[in-house]
């Protein structure tokens, strides 16, 4: 809290009750699922039950013909995009992939892709009509392992997708290579002391957020749509609906409704083009919703990955050289987070000697979508598990190892750049003289345990962001922004205008605006929100301000600069000490001028990454090969502190998600090419009973490049938790886990390979 | 598909409704009788979003029927605030940021309002079995767990 004492806070750094907190436990709070409107039709989609298929005809004459449906539509129903580039904010984005994945044209790639919809008077009656839609595919070939898709002789899911020496398209499943390399690996290795050399195996999971998708679409007669969604981003969703459906964004309003978690997920549409077509078909609403097996079958998930890491140090513990090789499953169409992993996976060291080659490729499974830090968790499962090899086989702490290598301050990433001030050595202090690593590990009656430690790096993101401000008649304040509201960034936005126009927490009303009445927002994501949309709110909260200082200034009769402004007074220093409260002077501005609304849109540039270091505690049951995590402390550098219990939220939250795709989380898929386990009795995410608290130590680094040093904290968390509690199994049985999750039958196979 | 006419006592109200006999309680309460707080997370009973008491009992309203509710007594979370009078489950998740997302919230709420009903001093491991059946994705339960407890705290005087 050092940062609040020095800054002398009023608000920030405190815990207010959140604006929308009392809609959320009195189930007033509108999420998507809950809108209703007149003349509501329900749509529902058949999905490909093939992991590859042609589609050679889509027979719909019976379903239209059952009582009650008003319209099936297929992707003939869509324009058909034409290859090609876009921009969606700072991301190119490839429309006709974004298309193709909403509804198949002419093949499916997974099972679970969606060929047709139907919308109807009842979601029984769509559900029944589906039945009656005949689909003759021709099957194909299947690849569902990235290893097996990188191979010359594998299926190809997407035809044409490379570019052969000749220039020409070449049929190929690797649809991006990115590569770092600089200083020189092979002497770097020579001067190595020791060397470790590891290859991985990581499931594919999901984000898991327990409100399923969601779209109610209402086409009107003049050719203007509106969409209320449960999104990430309502801009995002209306630009991409837009791409698909070949029409003018502005002919689209987006109502963003109360979202039930994202993660990442939340960012691409699914039913936001199909529901404004079948809405447009109907000349009515058209409500679709989820289920939970389409939500795990089709949307989200992170890539499976297999990577390679080779590390070595010399006898000090001085990393020499870093190789990595990774490969991702994009899904059916192109867009792993491959290379964030690359920008991530060993940026927590300062290593001269270094080559991260990965690989981007097209499998047979739903197209990936972003998750919490995408691309980083899977990669550092490699990097942190052989990290903490290296340190013991050099007889050094881990803690330790890491504090000799960590980055700091001028160091440059492996992408080129060179950090700000950052605090990853600070997360390693603080891990070290953390209350658990100082304690024993607890032990367990008939148990192995072990402590583990890891860390993590996310870069964070800016992209942009509007807001307003406006003083009300009674002295408070509402501030519009138009980032949907996940975990509170709600009110950490009020807090920021609070802070900065001396009122308190609860006399700010924050309001999450649809897409025509706010300027243009990017979406809820890469722990942008407080970062950057809070920058906007903070700069139209200083232009209420001048405009007010303007305001007092003119009720008294003096220029503005001899109005001063502190702790919600204004006072004149020309005349005396006459002063007036925000309060007194929002009454005087009908006569000073009118209302005041400040406003402020942003691209910043000055995003602050974040690290993290967690120590976990595990007793492993030998016989059955259940992990029980006894003990969880996340150290993580937040910045400033905007509400501390919605940042320890971010922090357990993310451990929370770490630990299931440590664990438990993974895509099963069977040799048919279908998912077996589409729901969550069997893709099986931490309940309550399977955590223990999870303690949480804030270092707050404030981050120079945001007005009040805040740095992005809700992705970095999930980073550490699958290598730390490697290590801990490790600590605790003397076996190095190569593969997530370890799970009962993956740890029992692995202990029993080595006790023989 | 011919309709069912079905009593219950809703949050304390005799209520009335007409349903088929394929609709859940979940959709009857969200889509017929217009209480959308309980909510759909994976209509196989796995992830507690629908949660609601029935008799006593926290129950998946998305493995009953609407038809089975006749008779019954089934308290929504929309009846848990005594007015504007939060119960004290709603003011300590809100004082304890129990909630990021909400959609679990009240699952989550009427889980543990049945818990401390029945059990109104429980310990840790308590709380954490009784809510088992309720996923969270955004929390980690860690300020759950401490708002049930703190709640069950006040709720006894301490």
């Amino acid at each position: 809290m050092a940062a609040q004492q020095e800054r002398k806070f009023k608000v920030i750094g405190t815990r207010p009750i959140r604006h929308d907190g009392a809609d959320k436990v009195t189930g007033r709070a509108q999420y998507g699922a809950d809108i209703d409107l007149a003349g509501l039709l329900h749509g529902k989609t058949l999905r490909s039950p093939h992991a590859h298929a042609n589609i050679k005809s889509i027979d719909t004459s019976a379903a239209e013909a059952l009582p009650g449906v008003k319209a099936v539509i297929t992707a003939q129903d869509l324009p058909n995009i034409e290859p090609g580039m876009a921009q969606m904010g700072e991301l190119p984005v490839n429309p006709q992939h974004m298309s193709l994945n909403c509804i198949a044209r002419d093949k499916v790639v997974y099972d679970g892709h969606v060929v047709a919809a139907v919308a109807a008077t009842s979601p029984h009656i769509a559900e029944e009509a589906l039945k009656l839609i005949k689909v003759d595919y021709e099957v194909l070939p299947h690849v569902q392992n990235v290893m097996d898709a990188m191979n010359d002789d594998a299926p190809i899911v997407l035809p044409g997708l490379g570019k052969g020496d000749d220039g020409e398209p070449k049929d190929t499943n690797v649809a991006n290579h990115v590569q770092f390399e600089r200083g020189d690996i092979a002497a770097g290795f020579a001067a190595a002391e020791v060397v470790v050399e590891r290859e991985f195996d990581t499931s594919m999971v999901h984000q898991g957020y327990i409100e399923p998708h969601n779209s109610v679409a209402q086409y009107s007669s003049d050719g203007q749509s509106t969409i209320w969604v449960s999104t990430q981003g309502a801009f995002t969703a209306r630009d991409q609906t837009a791409m698909v459906l070949d029409m003018p964004a502005s002919k689209i309003k987006v109502i963003p409704a109360e979202i039930g978690g994202g993660f990442g997920g939340k960012i691409p549409v699914y039913f936001e083009p199909i529901s404004l077509i079948l809405s447009k078909k109907t000349g009515k609403p058209v409500k679709m919703v989820m289920s939970r097996a389409e939500v795990l079958k089709a949307t989200g998930p992170t890539p499976g990955s297999h990577i390679k890491v080779k590390m070595g140090a010399d006898k000090d513990g001085k990393i020499t050289a870093a190789e990595v090789w990774m490969a991702y499953e994009a899904g059916g169409f192109p867009g792993s987070p491959v290379g964030a992993g690359c920008m991530t996976v060993i940026t927590p060291y300062d290593i001269e000697n270094l080559k991260i080659d990965g690989y981007d490729v097209l499998v047979n499974k739903p197209k990936t979508a972003a998750y919490r830090a995408p691309g980083s968790t899977n990669a550092s499962m490699g990097s942190e598990t052989v990290i903490d090899e290296l340190a013991e086989k050099l007889g050094i702490d881990p803690l330790e190892f890491r504090r000799i290598n960590g980055a700091k301050e001028g160091t440059a990433q492996p992408a080129g750049p060179k950090f700000g001030q950052i605090g990853y050595l600070e997360t390693v202090e603080a891990a070290k003289t953390s209350d658990h690593f100082k304690s024993a590990v607890p032990q367990v009656e008939g148990r192995r345990v072990g402590r583990g430690v890891a860390s993590g790096f996310w870069f964070n993101a800016g992209f942009q962001s509007s807001a307003t401000v406006a003083i009300n008649s009674d002295g408070t304040a509402n501030v519009v922004t138009g980032s949907t509201d996940i975990g509170g960034t709600r009110t950490s936005c009020a807090m920021i205008a609070a802070e900065v126009l001396g009122l308190a927490a609860e006399e700010v009303h924050p309001v999450v605006a649809d897409t025509e009445s706010i300027g243009h927002t990017d979406m809820t994501g890469g722990s942008r929100v407080t970062f950057a949309t809070g920058t906007a709110v903070y700069e139209a909260a200083q232009d209420v301000l001048i405009q007010l200082k303007d305001r007092a200034a003119k009720s008294w009769k003096v220029e503005a600069d001899k109005v001063t402004f502190q702790d919600g007074v204004f006072t004149c220093t020309a005349n005396g000490n006459e002063s007036m409260t925000l309060k007194e002077l929002s009454g005087k501005l009908p006569r000073t001028g009118g209302p005041v609304t400040g406003r402020a849109s942003v691209n910043p540039r000055g995003v602050g990454p974040a690290f993290a270091t967690h120590v976990v505690d595990v007793a492993v049951d030998e016989e059955t090969g259940k992990v029980d995590i006894l003990r969880y402390t996340a150290v993580q550098d937040v910045g400033t502190a905007i509400h501390p219990s919605y940042v320890e939220g971010q922090m357990q939250g993310g451990v929370a998600q770490g630990v299931g795709w440590a664990l438990s989380e993974e895509y099963v898929y069977g040799d048919d090419g279908r998912l077996q386990n589409a729901g969550f009795l069997d893709y099986r995410m931490p309940t309550c009973l399977d955590l223990p608290m999870i303690e949480t130590v804030l270092v707050e680094v404030p981050n120079p490049g945001h007005p009040v040093g805040v740095r992005g904290v809700g992705e970095v968390p999930i980073i550490p938790p699958p290598a730390a509690i490697a290590n801990a199994i490790y600590s605790a049985t003397g076996v190095r886990m190569a593969e997530l999750p370890m799970s009962p039958p993956r740890l029992c196979k692995a202990i029993l390979e080595k006790t023989g | 598909m011919k309709k069912i006419h079905v009593q219950m006592t809703l949050n304390g109200e005799e209520t009335e409704f007409l349903c088929e006999p394929r609709q859940s309680l979940l959709e009857v309460l969200r889509d017929v009788v217009g209480y959308t707080g309980t909510k759909e997370g994976c209509l196989t009973g796995d992830c507690g979003a629908c949660s609601v008491i029935m008799d006593g009992r926290p129950t998946d309203s998305c493995l009953v029927l609407g038809v089975e509710a006749e008779g019954k007594e089934i308290t929504t979370v929309e009846g848990l605030a005594d007015g504007d009078t939060l119960h004290p489950l709603q003011k300590k998740f809100l004082e304890h940021a129990a909630l990021q997302c909400g959609i679990c919230t009240p699952g989550f709420l009427v889980t543990s309002k049945a818990l401390l009903d029945r059990n109104p001093n429980p310990t840790e491991h308590e709380i954490r079995y009784a809510l088992a059946g309720n996923l969270c994705r955004c929390t980690g339960y860690d300020k759950i767990v401490r708002a049930v407890q703190d709640a069950a705290s006040e709720m006894q005087g301490r």
